[in-house]
């Protein structure tokens, strides 16, 4: 066991609310307090509460855009290869590289190669799948997939002290629960 | 409830024109939602039709049809790899058949899933967000009830990888100036793309199903599924912007299928195909016939499982636009087609455009006219398009027509096209029918399997939607 204002048998504290705006409320207020190592739960995408809780926006446009690129520059290079360089084939005279005929393959690759990096950049940024996670184990979470908003400080967090952090959360939300790693 | 009701006590003080019942009463659509709804009731609503509701008797029977016209379906199936593709009346010279009409016609039909869930969402029509996930998964079905149909009509379905580009010790490489191999692409990336779109939509919703239900193997397998989403603040920032990336995507992809299945036929120089409208004709024919099976399946639906709060009459309303408003759009085509054969000056086009009219196949054109461009004209009228009968009868009208417009595409202008000594009449088999029916039972089979084990309404989108609403309030 660390120091009491530490304790390394917790994950961080779970602040329950039943609205919204609560919730908005209190992640920035816990911002401006300093705090850094925390994370909202809501049952919808919630506007706003990412950078209230001053989280940056993600990269994963640029992933797309490369996964854009890669699938139709691969799309590109293989039509030229197999066109022009592995099998040329003259068909009615027409030039080898007929590039308008390699647009639709390309274009369909683009957008393969983009979803591909959306759907798989998301999960991969997201840390998903991660079918096991502490916050699991308190009972009332199950709620954030149904209509309530929580607002988890992680031990990590500098400015964590079990006692402070406990009164700050609970002058904010009704509930606040302990999340055991 | 009650709680909802919190901080709305101000709005005392500042009415607004939403206070005045007389005002509002006149000219405000049906809404997206019926009111009363908080986020509990939404999630709870959906979630019992898959975790507690008992398998409705209606369900058993619809599923026991379904399924034994799915295994008609294997049944000729297999008797087709045994003998080979002459038990259909596929022959010279129709060489394309019932198989490619249905081919079309699938893909057609699935056209309409992903333009409500991408095309609407790009456009902010928050009336989408109680049709998508379902249209969604009609989508998926019908693409894959699509995808089959090509394949059989190979002759040879297990050697269909010839048709990917890879090394191969035949030195070969497929035709890329074909849009025949376009069309392998853009189809099986339509697939694809739909899927991941589908099961994206699916995860916070799995997440719920996985909290709510009490039955421990549901639990593991939902969990599993759900990938351990816990919508977290992070999660969902990087999940809207994929979402709607993903929408970005698929928006251009669906115009492109039913673009590239059109020049399929365009570029072919049989009279009756070769024209550059071609592609845009049949993106709109793939979106009219695509929202009458949205239709088609929405209406029983939504009153078997009491989901009238949800999919709403504006819905129902709105869709009924759609329809006629594409359905306008196929009548301008088939003026401007008969225009065109007529101003070409050339005379097999003349002759293929009398032929569908007036010769032996007759019957289906004025069954088309009266399907794609009759029937839908009711739709004009505010009453027609509040009546569910109506609705009904003419969404499965709209399906048929379009069924018949893809026969008479391949079929009438394959049988007579230019050398009158190699003209010849199309006889379908029962074999053929038994494919078209058979695939119908996949598609229901499908179908009724989502509506048993998944959410057929995506919760997550419906509480966000409660949430507007009530900040609107």
């Amino acid at each position: 066991m660390g120091a009491p204002s530490k304790p390394e048998s917790l994950y961080g504290l779970l602040a329950e609310f039943e609205h919204a705006e609560d919730l908005l409320h209190a992640a920035r207020t816990a911002y401006a307090a300093g705090y850094r190592q925390m994370n909202g739960y809501t049952p919808f995408p919630l506007e706003g509460l990412s950078g209230a809780l001053g989280q940056k926006p993600t990269r994963l446009p640029w992933l797309v855009f490369c996964g854009g690129l890669v699938g139709g520059g691969a799309a590109y290079l293989m039509l030229y290869y197999a066109s022009v360089i592995s099998y040329p084939l003259n068909v009615g005279g027409r030039p080898l590289h007929s590039w308008p005929s390699f647009i639709p393959i390309t274009f369909e690759l683009t957008v393969l190669g983009a979803s591909f990096a959306a759907f798989f950049g998301m999960l991969a940024l997201n840390g998903l799948p991660h079918p096991h996670h502490p916050l699991f184990a308190v009972p009332a979470f199950s709620l954030a997939t149904r209509d309530r908003f929580f607002l988890c400080i992680q031990v990590r967090d500098p400015l964590f002290r079990i006692e402070t952090t406990r009164r700050f959360l609970e002058g904010l939300a009704a509930r606040v629960h302990e999340v055991q790693p | 409830m009650s709680r909802r009701k919190r901080g709305k006590s101000r709005d005392v003080t500042n009415p607004t024109v939403a206070d005045e019942p007389a005002l509002v009463s006149i000219r405000t659509p049906a809404p997206v939602l019926e009111p009363g709804h908080t986020f509990g009731s939404v999630t709870d609503k959906i979630s019992s039709i898959v975790l507690t509701r008992q398998t409705s008797r209606g369900w058993i029977v619809g599923f026991a049809i379904s399924f034994t016209l799915m295994m008609a379906f294997l049944y000729a199936t297999a008797y087709l790899l045994a003998r080979g593709i002459g038990i259909w009346g596929t022959t010279i010279p129709v060489g394309w058949a019932f198989p490619i009409v249905n081919f079309v016609w699938w893909i057609g039909i699935g056209h309409a899933g992903t333009l409500i869930s991408a095309v609407l969402l790009l456009l902010h029509q928050e009336w989408r967000t109680s049709i998508n996930r379902f249209a969604e998964a009609m989508t998926l079905f019908a693409v894959s009830c699509a995808g089959l149909f090509p394949l059989l009509h190979m002759g040879r379905p297990w050697v269909f990888y010839w048709m990917i580009p890879y090394p191969n010790t035949m030195d070969l490489w497929p035709n890329f100036r074909s849009p025949l191999v376009w069309d392998v692409f853009a189809v099986s990336t339509y697939f694809t793309v739909s899927i991941l779109f589908w099961y994206m939509g699916l995860i916070p919703d799995l997440a719920t199903l996985r909290d709510r239900t009490r039955n421990r193997f549901a639990q593991v397998v939902y969990g599993m599924m759900a990938f351990g989403w816990r919508g977290s603040a992070a999660h969902w920032q990087r999940y809207e912007v994929a979402y709607l990336l993903l929408a970005g995507l698929a928006t251009p992809l669906v115009v492109s299928v039913h673009s590239i299945v059109g020049m399929d036929f365009a570029t072919g120089i049989v009279p009756g195909w070769h024209t550059t409208f071609s592609p845009p004709f049949f993106v709109a024919g793939a979106i009219f016939s695509g929202f009458a099976m949205v239709m088609t399946l929405m209406i029983p639906l939504r009153s078997i499982y009491g989901l009238q709060d949800f999919v709403t009459m504006r819905h129902l309303d709105n869709m009924a636009k759609v329809i006629l408003a594409t359905g306008s759009m196929m009548f301008y085509g088939y003026a401007s087609e008969l225009f065109f054969a007529y101003y070409s000056g050339n005379q097999y086009e003349r002759y293929v455009t009398l032929n569908r009219v007036l010769g032996p196949y007759g019957w289906s054109y004025w069954g088309l006219i009266a399907c794609n461009v009759v029937f839908p004209q009711l739709f004009w009228s505010r009453r027609m398009r509040q009546s569910i009968p109506v609705l009904f009868m003419v969404s499965v009208i709209v399906n048929v027509g379009m069924w018949l417009e893809r026969f008479i595409i391949v079929v009438i202008s394959l049988h007579r096209d230019f050398l009158p000594s190699a003209w010849r009449n199309y006889h379908p088999t029962i074999w053929d029918y038994t494919h078209l029916v058979g695939s119908i039972g996949l598609f229901f089979t499908l179908l009724f399997l989502f509506v048993r084990l998944l959410p057929v309404i995506s919760i997550f989108e419906l509480r966000s939607l409660v949430h507007e609403t009530d900040e609107e309030a």
